[in-house]
């Protein structure tokens, strides 16, 4: 087991007397098999020979107790596997979450935050397989196999070293062959694969244009030619795949041929009575039964530690920010806010998102932020509500740094209203109770209604109990967004940070929501995100930031 | 879930030629396992009568032999089951992309066209599986079962009834609790989607749990979930398993019953020891097939999805019927009429116009205005003839384009998208896109003319710059430009512009602004937008307002 597998067992943990029963359910499951063909054997044996039916009656029973032992063995162990499985993926999932929770958003978020968090889940999902395929059937075929080979060399030992080689081969050297000729045959195919690919998702989604262009017929013969290469390298490599199984066989029958001769000449040689040949030869053949999924279980273990690694990249990381060790409390009633000339860097070596800006938000101001799509806009907000510290220059609160304030506090003194808050796949009255989770369903209400929100949700047939769809896509953009502000007024902070709220809006509905929010906001500070002029007339103060800095992350 | 889909076997060869293949080798293993096991009584049989060493090392060797010809019969399987996979996938995903750019330029986003080329080359994974490993296991589990009745019917009658006994009960049984567990396992497939779709929205919404302190308390609902479904899960599991352990309760139930009455009667000596033994033998390889099959089952069940949703893919009638033979009149003296024309989505329920008029002179350049969703892109859609209307007619000089031959009728648009697409390549290849045969100079002059020649030449390599997937990355305002020094170079009489401005900042928006009034000039401009200073340059404004209601005004 390398050090990952170790770690991964640890991430995906489950108690070990669940998995010594899964793994013992199992291997009883195959020596049950290797016993009733034990059994069967001699019984069959014996009885050539033609002695009083009463002397079979114990071979009998036997028989007769591993027919029925196996299937039950059988069930109780999927089971426990199973069980083994849904565990493991619990607390990976638990434990990984945990983990994430503790990082800062501007670490989770980066350029590929789609693809990031979407791996997340599915890596936990394939994280179920890691015990079930891929750590218990060695285990099983381990146990399983010294099982038979004992039973062999209780009889025969010079038999049961024959057995144990071939048990070896099959079991240790065929799967790795197996996935060597696998990996190399995926290794041929890559290119091809991904050329192809990139070629169909780029004629598919500009195919539009190809048409309108003239070049259609062009294109398809291109992919055409593509499409012929990678089926030639594909047949080629297919002579590869299923190897394992045929080298499998192979070492089979080289072993039961193994055992039968040396089971011949002992009995030639008077060291072995002849009704335990066929015990001898059934054994040998049933033992393979163990092995059989070993190949498979490699691959299945070498993809959930794939899986496992890029989890166990993910939340090693350090949090780039966290409490200090003596936190200030907030400062009582009102209180200013500012960015002192700071300068962001979101990764060593990257060029600043933000360079030498600064910005003052007076309690009950409002301020607008303006400036072209990527000179920082974001990171602004992102400095703000401290998802990442600054690399010179300091974010203040009343005066004093933000760091020497509690993450809590800092997210509870201000509200935030992006253009990437996140709508739960819930009910409405849910995602707007998420800014203040103890808030009434009357101050709900009233969050809808600053947000011009309630009649149009008062209209819904399930009215606030509405479900508003995987992220909100249910609701349409405008209504998204004036979601977010309503959560965001619930929250009751005394600071609101809108970040871009009529992005993707249409002039009117963008003007509408504006007013509506600057209506709402009471005496509130508010700090306007924006790079339209929606909204601009309604603030106290404009803040322009120059440059093209451009190494916020968006999406 | 079907064994064989039909569609598949009538419409791809390679299924046919597979079935066929597998057909012989499945024949072939069936008469292997009747030699197999009679060898194998027969070496035990006249060892047990006291037969040297000497005498059975050529049938030892066959019985190795046997053992390895199994071998590379199932490694024939494997291979003739993934060369039809990569034969099936290919002709299958090169005809729907025909079909699809033929037939539907338009209606693929980015999202599916990933999904398309996903399933249709990732999917091949899946395929060869279905038809390396479950479609054989099909074909054994008709075949060995018959050749072994069979045979031991000729061997030894009363076993091969006691077989006969127990074999439809497997089958039986199945159906049984198969029934039985169908609703609840598809109950449990849904949680598990639930499940994964619950953490994945809560992973996407950790930063905005975080911006407002509730992300500590997502853990513990994590944890209860998981828990609360792994023991709805291991509830059902506890009858799912029942249908497979029915299975494995006959299989041993039949060898156990087969050995007893075998060793009973030769204990009376009505049956030969050799006989007696090649029935045992035999016995198990009766059930293995279907067990096996039972296993292969659900990891097969990808394969033959992928086949099933490209086969769907493929059903889907086209958005554009193939045009007539006429060869169109050019807009550069015909106008272009929209006659009443009424369009509706296949997929989504009411018109998104109806009978609308329009008209295009020769020369004039009318804006196209409206609320999102009013049908303004789809207006574009007829003009190009990539969708069709659902009634009324789209005309040039009072020809229907239906009647024409489309890709001549689009040799006189440019067309520039919403979201232009720029496919891989260099920044000339993109913009000769517009016409092959562009000189190196009417490249560049169209790239001036866009707004675009400036920013192309500060690039790395300037116009032999790679862009598109995997080159350097472009900003909307500089995709757009590309875009319009496609039209430029196009040089046609016929232009259509979709927001040509929209999502670009102030500075961008006004260089692709003044490009788009040099395109105009001369020529006749459909202009979707919703800039005022776009739509006060055109000669007339047509409103789109949902359904019926048109406005026109002069601008």
């Amino acid at each position: 087991m390398t050090a990952a597998t170790r770690r991964l067992a640890l991430l995906a943990g489950v108690p070990r007397p669940r998995i010594a029963l899964a793994a013992l359910l199992g291997a009883l499951t195959v020596l049950f098999g290797v016993g009733l063909m034990a059994t069967a054997g001699f019984l069959i044996s014996r009885a050539a020979e033609q002695p009083s039916v009463l002397s079979l009656a114990v071979a009998i029973v036997g028989v007769r107790f591993f027919g029925l032992a196996r299937p039950i063995a059988r069930y109780l162990e999927r089971l426990a596997s199973h069980d083994v499985a849904l565990r493991s993926v619990g607390t990976a999932r638990a434990r990984v979450y945990e983990r994430l929770e503790r990082l800062s958003p501007a670490q989770l978020q980066g350029r590929r935050r789609g693809d990031l968090l979407a791996n997340v889940v599915a890596d936990v999902d394939s994280l179920q397989n890691l015990h079930l395929r891929g750590l218990l059937p060695p285990v099983v075929a381990l146990v399983a196999g010294a099982g038979a080979v004992g039973v062999v060399a209780a009889i025969l030992p010079q038999a049961a070293l024959v057995l144990a080689a071939g048990l070896l081969i099959g079991g240790g050297v065929v799967p790795y062959a197996a996935a060597a000729l696998a990996r190399r045959s995926a290794a041929m195919q890559a290119p091809a694969r991904g050329a192809l690919s990139a070629g169909l998702v780029e004629s598919l989604a500009g195919g539009a244009e190809l048409a309108a262009y003239g070049r259609l017929e062009q294109t398809l013969e291109t992919i055409g030619a593509v499409d012929r290469r990678l089926v030639r390298v594909a047949r080629r490599a297919a002579l590869a795949d299923g190897a394992g199984e045929g080298l499998r066989l192979l070492v089979a029958g080289a072993t039961v041929a193994g055992v039968l001769a040396l089971a011949v000449s002992a009995h030639a040689a008077g060291g072995l009575d002849r009704v335990l040949i066929a015990l001898l030869a059934l054994v040998s053949v049933a033992a393979f039964e163990a092995v059989q999924p070993l190949p498979e279980a490699l691959r299945e273990l070498r993809a959930a530690v794939a899986a496992g690694e890029r989890l166990l990249e993910l939340t090693d990381r350090e949090p780039t920010v966290a409490d200090p060790a003596d936190p200030l409390p907030l400062p009582q009633g009102r209180f200013p806010l500012a960015l002192e000339d700071v300068r962001l860097r979101y990764a060593p070596g990257e060029r600043p998102a933000l360079d030498g800006v600064s910005l003052r938000l007076e309690p009950g101001r409002r301020v607008a932020l303006v400036g072209r799509s990527g000179s920082g806009k974001t990171s602004a907000a992102n400095l703000l509500l401290r998802f990442v510290d600054p690399e010179k220059g300091r974010v203040t609160l009343g005066g004093r740094d933000l760091r020497e304030y509690r993450l809590e506090d800092v997210r509870r003194a201000i509200a935030l209203a992006g253009q990437d808050s996140h709508l739960f796949a819930t009910t409405i009255r849910e995602n707007v109770r998420l800014g203040r989770p103890d808030a009434t369903d009357g101050e709900i209400e009233d969050a809808l209604r600053r947000a011009r929100l309630l009649d149009w949700v008062r209209g819904l047939p399930d009215g606030w109990s509405t479900l508003v769809g995987e992220e909100g896509r249910e609701l349409s953009g405008g209504q998204r967004q004036r979601l977010v502000v309503a959560r965001a007024l619930l929250a009751n902070a005394p600071v609101l940070v809108l970040d871009e709220p009529t992005a993707h809006l249409d002039a009117a509905t963008a003007e509408r929501l504006i007013d509506d929010v600057f209506d709402a906001v009471g005496d509130r500070a508010v700090l306007l995100i924006t790079h339209r002029p929606e909204g601009l007339e309604r603030v106290d103060d404009v803040v322009a930031l120059a440059g093209e800095a451009g190494s916020a992350p968006r999406d | 879930m079907r064994a064989l889909d039909p569609r598949l076997v009538r419409r791809a060869r390679p299924v046919r030629l597979l079935l066929g293949v597998d057909a012989a080798l499945g024949l072939a293993t069936a008469i292997l396992v009747l030699v197999q096991a009679t060898l194998l009584a027969s070496i035990v049989a006249r060892a047990f009568d006291g037969a040297a060493l000497g005498e059975l090392v050529g049938d030892l060797v066959a019985l190795a032999l046997v053992f390895a010809a199994r071998g590379i019969l199932g490694w024939g399987f494997e291979v003739a089951g993934a060369r039809a996979a990569s034969s099936v996938l290919s002709e299958l995903r090169l005809e729907l992309v025909a079909r699809r750019l033929r037939g539907q330029p338009l209606a693929l986003d980015g999202i599916e066209a990933a999904e398309i080329a996903t399933a249709g080359v990732q999917g091949v994974d899946g395929l060869e599986a279905y038809f390396g490993r479950y479609l054989p296991q099909l074909v054994l589990a008709c075949l060995v079962p018959l050749a072994v009745l069979g045979w031991v019917g000729a061997i030894d009658l009363t076993s091969a009834l006691v077989m006969m006994l127990t074999l439809p009960l497997v089958p039986v049984f199945m159906w049984l609790i198969g029934r039985y567990t169908e609703e609840r396992t598809l109950a449990r497939w849904q949680a598990l989607r639930l499940l994964s779709g619950h953490f994945l929205d809560v992973v996407r919404g950790l930063p905005t749990l975080q911006a407002f302190n509730r992300s500590r308390a997502q853990a513990g609902v994590l944890a209860d979930v998981g828990e609360r479904y792994r023991r709805a899960t291991m509830g059902t599991l506890r009858v799912g398993f029942l249908s497979g352990s029915v299975l494995e309760l006959a299989a041993t139930l039949g060898v156990a019953l087969v050995a007893v009455t075998v060793g009973v009667r030769l204990a009376g000596g009505s049956l030969a020891f050799q006989a007696g033994l090649t029935v045992l033998i035999l016995a198990p390889e009766l059930y293995l097939p279907l067990r096996q099959l039972a296993a292969q089952f659900h990891s097969s069940a990808d394969g033959l999805a992928v086949a099933e949703r490209m086969l769907e893919l493929l059903e889907a009638p086209p958005a554009v019927r193939p045009g007539g033979r006429l060869v169109p009149p050019s807009p550069r003296e015909a106008p272009v009429r929209l006659e009443a024309v009424s369009f509706a989505y296949p997929s989504r329920p009411g018109l998104v116009f109806d009978g609308l008029e329009l008209e295009l002179l020769p020369g004039e350049t009318v804006a196209l205005v409206g609320p999102s969703g009013a049908g303004k892109s789809t207006v574009a859609g007829l003009l190009l003839r990539f969708v069709e209307p659902s009634s009324g007619r789209v005309t040039a000089g009072g020809v229907d384009l239906a009647d024409c031959r489309a890709e001549l009728w689009r040799r006189q648009i440019a067309w520039v998208p919403q979201r232009p697409t720029v496919f891989r390549g260099t920044v000339a290849e993109n913009i000769r896109l517009g016409d092959e045969r562009a000189s190196d100079r009417a490249v560049r002059d169209a790239a001036v003319l866009a707004g675009a020649d400036r920013f192309v030449r500060s690039l790395p390599a300037g116009y032999e710059t790679v862009v598109g997937d995997g080159g350097r990355p472009l900003s909307a305002g500089e995709r757009r430009r590309i875009a319009l020094a496609r039209a430029f170079v196009r040089e046609a009489p016929l232009v259509i512009l979709d927001e040509p401005t929209a999502d670009l900042d102030r500075t961008s928006a006004d260089v692709v602004a003044e490009a788009v009034e040099r395109l105009c000039a001369g020529r006749t401009v459909l202009l979707i937008a919703h800039r005022p200073e776009l739509v006060a340059r055109a000669d007339r404004v047509v409103t789109l307002a949902g359904e019926t209601a048109v406005r026109e005004e002069a601008a």
